[in-house]
């Protein structure tokens, strides 16, 4: 797609051109000396950020498309022989598979109104300034400036039976709640590792809020301040409309986000206890990376890029804008 | 009316604080017990000391991990991978942004259109397809005098940077910032004389001083903190970033306080950096029309 060829016909005498559009005509005129020397410089700076998207996005993403089909392993002696469904048979026969697409609803149902929500009224916090803006921007943007590696481990070791978490529990209601085993209770396993995701995430997605609530005017609030409304009214018919296209935004990213679950996965559970927190992503790195089966893993990859396919679609319909 | 305003405001703070306590905290406990022997962390757990840098601090846990693990090498190797990237990924999208938001280059709109479709496609998706394939791409090696060619980029600093470079979010953020600036001073500079990339360099660069830093944080973060990635191309101790250097905590009978060390090790320098480049960050993700 970024291999357009460069214009290489001869020029066309400026008679039989369509008159260029009347802003640019003088610009126009100047240029057209040069103007094939400034279709290769442009082309020229286009170039290498396109011939890396081809390499690195499309390539791989049309192989996996064609990889899903085959016999591929990540090193193998054999040849790559074409199998047609057999991996997506295998695929919707597993159980496992099934288990992964429920924890993978679940954690995506609870985390996009809750984190959206939070994040939301992080960044209605901090929009006005006042003394120390920047030292709240700051704090409430710290988790996602650590990896989630790091914060899975660090909240692995504060899910412990003996963690911090039962021990603050524990110490706020005077000794009467005996925190659960966290992550080694199918139950409590997802809630515990939604909880860290909201706590890392949500100051990212703070962020977009707050540069949608910068994009309304301020005139707005003077009227409806002299109209004489409260601030929930503000809210309700000033700040909530004017954050249409951020809401749509905030939504998408969060959704994509929260469908791809991995990295918390692989360092606190490895989908245990019981597949209570195995996700797609994972079972697609589990069978591609560490049994070697890239031709499954596409399988599960492509099955995974339908549904975020769907879902944002989805989104974008119910976010449209209403005439 | 005044108290109750005083009222309210002083309520927002309260609000305000417990949102920092919540999100803090986990990051206080880290740093602080990364200074403690391990005995004491669960001792102090069911304490405020649990957040408090008291009783038997030292650096101890630091020095032990620079003994377990070749932190010293991994830290080198993700400084150098992820300052390469950050480097080469501000350079070509920014000039690839220029062309496309500044020139009158034939099929524009189309590359553009192409590049944005990128955006939808989850890393994830391509992580696996992306390794079979990094595997049969072709590897080349200066040695002495003759070039060597090999098949392969697995195990090597190439294939953590190169398929890192272009980015469809630095690009769309630069186009952005860079249809916000004059075309006139364009004009002026190509009247004086200056071809398309002397005005890169000297006219719309400095000025997009804001989505450079924007760019440079989200091309750093993902680098500095890739996990998946280099778990799946990376087996050599040597080439090892950071992030891989926790595996080497999962073994039972670890000592906690040396993996809080480790992880405050890691997490520091990104936390410094964020603080140096905080108000352009938010600023520019502000005025950068990331308003959808």
């Amino acid at each position: 797609m970024a291999t357009v060829p460069l214009p290489t016909r001869p020029r066309v005498p400026e008679a039989s051109k369509p008159a260029p559009p009347p802003s640019d005509a003088k610009t126009n005129a100047r240029r057209r000396p040069g103007f094939r020397r400034d279709q290769l410089s442009g082309w020229g700076m286009i170039a290498p950020a396109a011939v890396l998207l081809l390499a690195f996005v499309f390539i791989p993403a049309i192989l996996g498309f064609g990889l899903a089909f085959t016999n591929a392993r990540l090193i193998s002696p054999r040849p790559v022989e074409f199998v047609g469904v057999d991996n997506f048979a295998r695929l919707f026969t597993d159980p496992t598979f099934y288990r992964a697409l429920l924890n993978v609803a679940y954690f995506t149902v609870v985390i996009v109104p809750v984190q959206s929500g939070l994040a939301l009224v992080m960044a209605l916090l901090i929009n006005k300034k006042f003394r120390g803006v920047n030292f709240f921007r700051t704090v409430y943007f710290l988790p996602v400036v650590t990896s989630m590696v790091v914060v899975s481990l660090l909240w692995l070791f504060m899910y412990r039976k003996d963690g911090l978490i039962n021990e603050i529990l524990s110490t706020v209601s005077f000794g009467l709640i005996k925190g659960p085993d966290w992550l080694g209770d199918p139950i409590t396993a997802m809630p515990a590792i939604i909880i860290l995701s909201i706590w890392q995430a949500a100051g990212f997605h703070m962020i977009i809020w707050l540069a949608g609530l910068q994009g309304i005017s301020g005139e707005l609030y003077e009227a409806a301040q002299l109209d004489g409304t409260s601030r929930w009214q503000q809210f309700r018919y000033v700040t909530w409309p004017g954050l249409f296209h951020t809401r749509s935004l905030v939504l998408v990213t969060i959704t994509i986000q929260a469908l791809g679950l991995f990295d918390q996965i692989s360092v606190m559970t490895q989908g245990g206890p019981m597949d209570s927190t195995t996700t797609i992503v994972y079972e697609a790195v589990r069978s591609g990376y560490r049994q070697q089966e890239t031709s499954y893993a596409s399988a599960i990859s492509l099955v995974f890029f339908v549904l975020v396919l769907i879902v944002s679609a989805v989104q974008r319909y119910l976010t449209r804008e209403k005439d | 009316m005044k108290n109750q305003l005083l009222f309210r405001s002083a309520g927002t703070m309260l609000v305000r604080v417990l949102f920092a306590v919540v999100a803090a905290f986990p990051i206080v406990f880290m740093l602080v017990s990364s200074l403690k022997p391990d005995q004491q962390i669960f001792g102090d757990m069911s304490s405020l000391a649990a957040f408090l840098p008291v009783g038997n601090i030292s650096f101890d846990n630091y020095a032990a991990v620079f003994d377990r693990v070749p932190a010293a090498r991994f830290l080198l190797n993700s400084v150098g991978v992820s300052a390469v990237t950050v480097v080469l990924g501000i350079f070509v999208n920014s000039v690839c942004a220029f062309a496309l938001s500044r020139m009158q280059v034939k099929g524009k709109k189309i590359v553009f259109t192409a590049i944005l479709a990128t955006l939808i496609v989850p890393f994830q998706t391509l992580a696996l397809p992306l390794v079979w394939w990094v595997n049969q791409l072709p590897y080349f090696e200066l040695n002495g005098f003759s070039l060597e060619f090999s098949k392969g980029w697995l195990d090597t600093y190439q294939v953590q940077i190169i398929p890192f470079i272009a980015n469809a979010f630095s690009i769309y953020l630069y186009h952005q910032y860079f249809e916000s600036i004059p075309k006139e001073l364009d004009e002026a500079a190509r009247i004086d004389g200056a071809g398309w990339f002397k005005i890169y360099r000297q006219v719309v660069m400095p000025l997009a001083g804001p989505a450079t830093a924007t760019v440079a944080i989200l091309t750093f973060l993902p680098a500095w903190n890739s996990y998946l990635w280099p778990l799946m191309v990376v087996q050599s101790e040597e080439l090892r970033p950071v992030m891989i250097g926790i595996q080497y905590f999962f073994q039972l009978n670890v000592s906690w306080g040396e993996v809080m060390a480790y992880a405050s090790l890691i997490t520091v320098p990104v936390v410094v950096l964020f603080i140096a480049f905080q108000r352009s960050f938010v600023n520019s993700i502000a005025s950068s029309g990331v308003k959808g």
